[in-house]
């Protein structure tokens, strides 16, 4: 486990967000906690007529409370696509997602988004930038010590107070990741988070994420190039992939897959080395 | 208006507001992120003495027409007649009447210009109803050259303070609107949805997004419209006034006073270097803070 003492006080602080919220604002329990998501007969097109470009496929796919979901597949099949639309940033073409069962309109506020960039504001400190995540109406004081705590977290202590340009392109990443954090949110939609790390700070980064679910088991999708993270970090991965058929262009869930064993995983067991390749394999072949 | 292009700009405000530029502002390093290592040219006090150059030498080989005369006294007064001529018009008190009024009159023009095209270009460019509604008006007036005004002004406020105020407004008004307008519109759209995405929208937006994205291209517009009050206020004290430096012109041509010409033309060389390079150091700090 990375930074015991940190993860506790994340904990804490966590649990009596919670329970303020759930004492004053909402009386009900489930406010805050992790929220199941459903894509159902989702299809995205963009553009109209002979120019309409048939991006994401009748996608339909029940992601359960709680769950780490990875979504892998070719550059361009359109996976940042899918998050928008559960983020409700984008609207499907037709079809719908539901978050706990009443579809997503417009900006979803049950949802945080860590972008595929990372989308800071130039002119604000990171710690300004990661306050921009805190749930409306956290107070001054809670809000500033969940932004000391979560930068911590994401190892930029020492830079609350850089801007983003004065910082590199994965420190800036994980600010964002860390702007989504903030949000405490009941889906997590995370768009290669990733990305920009260096390996060792890529591993450090998924434990810190685990952590964080465990510590509060909100829903992740996850998009990722990495065979491997998906496979160290999702409870199930699906493979966003085109059909071979020209008539039905655009990108459908092709696979979906459940990651045997529970986390940690060991990045050598033989079921893991068995479906690595088998996804390897459909990535290359579907990838083209 | 088109003439915009012809002022200084920094590199920092046209690149905060999307334009490349390759022409080299005057006023001295540029604290970029990314620039390399300071050279000696990057230095302040170099690049000061360095721009003392040139009019150290224009100010000899003026002197030298004296002595040599290529050009008549009358068309070329040696530089000392200026300083005459200046040190005569304080001693009458006239001077600082003529610099003080036509200040004045740049300031408020200015002001005025300046909070009108930020009020309009912000309108304009948040809402896509007002800049329907709104855009072709502003359009169609801003090619109108704006002396093709001048007419009309003294029909209809007279020859006084307001007419030359309403002219400078208009010169300083399109600029600012101009940049303000194209900032908004070029705000990173990645950046507005994700403050969306995180809940901002309206108020909240606009102050904690939008405003600040465009503080540098705002600062760069306030300069091109002090550059053009600065023309527009000379081309108004030409057409008709009895105080200002403008005046100071036409009444020294009429007697010809060449040396009153050249003091006319250093003073508003010399004011109008100045209050740029205040509008420049505002806008560096803009720039630093705001991006
Ligand atoms: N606003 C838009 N207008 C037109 N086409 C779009 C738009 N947004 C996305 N697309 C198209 O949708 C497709 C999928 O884009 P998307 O960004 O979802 O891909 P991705 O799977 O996230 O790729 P990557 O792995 O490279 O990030 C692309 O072909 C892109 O051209
Ligand atoms: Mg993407």
């Amino acid at each position: 486990m990375l930074l015991p003492g940190a993860m506790e006080l994340y904990m804490s602080t966590v649990l009596s967000a919670q329970q303020q919220a759930a004492g004053k604002a909402q009386p009900t329990t489930a406010d805050k906690l992790a929220l199941p998501v459903t894509f159902s007969a989702l299809t995205r097109s963009f553009g109209s007529g002979t120019s309409e470009h048939v991006v994401l496929r009748d996608i339909n796919l029940e992601v359960r409370a709680g769950e780490v979901l990875a979504i892998v597949g070719a550059s361009g099949c359109g996976k940042s696509t899918l998050l928008r639309a559960a983020a409700g940033l984008d609207a499907p073409t037709t079809g719908a997602v539901l978050i706990d069962g009443t579809p997503v309109n417009g900006i979803d506020d049950r949802c945080a988004v860590a972008f595929q960039e990372p989308r800071l504001l130039p002119w604000l400190s990171l710690r300004a930038n990661v306050a921009i995540g805190l749930p409306r109406g956290t107070g001054a004081a809670a809000g500033k010590a969940k932004v000391t705590e979560l930068l911590g977290l994401v190892e930029l202590a020492d830079f609350a107070e850089h801007r983003p340009r004065e910082v590199s392109g994965g420190m800036a990443q994980r600010a964002s990741l860390a702007r989504a954090l903030a949000r405490n949110p009941g889906v997590l939609l995370l768009d290669e988070p990733f990305g920009a790390l260096d390996a060792l700070t890529r591993l450090k980064m998924q434990d810190l994420l685990l952590d964080i679910h465990r510590a509060q088991p909100t829903t992740v999708l996850l998009v990722t190039h990495d065979v491997d993270e998906a496979l160290q970090l999702a409870d199930r991965i699906i493979v966003l992939g085109k059909s071979t058929d020209p008539a039905r262009p655009g990108a459908s869930v092709t696979e979906v897959l459940t990651v045997p064993g529970r986390r940690p995983r060991d990045r050598n067991s033989a079921d893991l080395g068995r479906m690595r390749s088998s996804l390897l394999a459909t990535l290359g072949v579907k990838g083209h | 208006m088109t003439q915009e292009n012809a002022y200084p700009v920094s590199k920092e405000g046209l690149a905060a507001n999307g334009h490349t530029l390759t022409t080299v502002d005057d006023d001295g390093p540029a604290t970029q992120p990314n620039e390399p290592a300071p050279g000696l040219l990057s230095r302040r006090p170099v690049r000061l003495l360095l721009g003392l150059v040139v009019p150290a030498l224009i100010l000899v080989l003026w002197q030298l027409n004296s002595v040599v005369g290529v050009f008549s006294a009358v068309q070329l007064p040696p530089p000392s007649a200026v300083g005459t001529a200046a040190v005569e018009l304080i001693e009458r008190g006239e001077l600082w009447i003529h610099i003080a009024i036509s200040t004045q009159r740049v300031l408020i023009g200015f002001a005025l210009g300046a909070t009108l095209g930020l009020a309009l270009g912000a309108l304009l460019g948040l809402s896509r109803l007002a800049d329907a509604l709104l855009s072709p008006t502003i359009g169609a007036l801003r090619a109108v050259p704006s002396l093709a005004w001048v007419p009309l002004l003294i029909l209809w406020m007279k020859i006084g303070e307001d007419s030359k105020v309403t002219l400078i407004l208009i010169g300083a008004f399109f600029p600012v609107f101009t940049t303000l307008f194209l900032a908004l519109r070029h705000v990173d759209r990645n950046l507005v949805e994700a403050a969306r995405a995180f809940g901002l929208k309206g108020i909240r937006l606009l102050t904690t997004v939008q405003l600040p994205a465009v503080v540098p291209a705002v600062f760069s517009g306030l300069r091109l419209a002090l550059a053009q009050a600065w023309l527009f206020l000379v081309a108004a004290e030409l057409i008709a006034s009895s105080l200002g430096l403008g005046f100071l012109l036409t009444d020294s041509t009429n007697n010809g006073r060449t040396d009153r010409i050249f003091l006319a033309i250093i003073l508003l060389a010399v004011i109008g270097k100045t209050t740029d390079a205040l509008l420049g150091i505002a806008e560096r700090w803009a720039v630093r803070r705001w991006t």
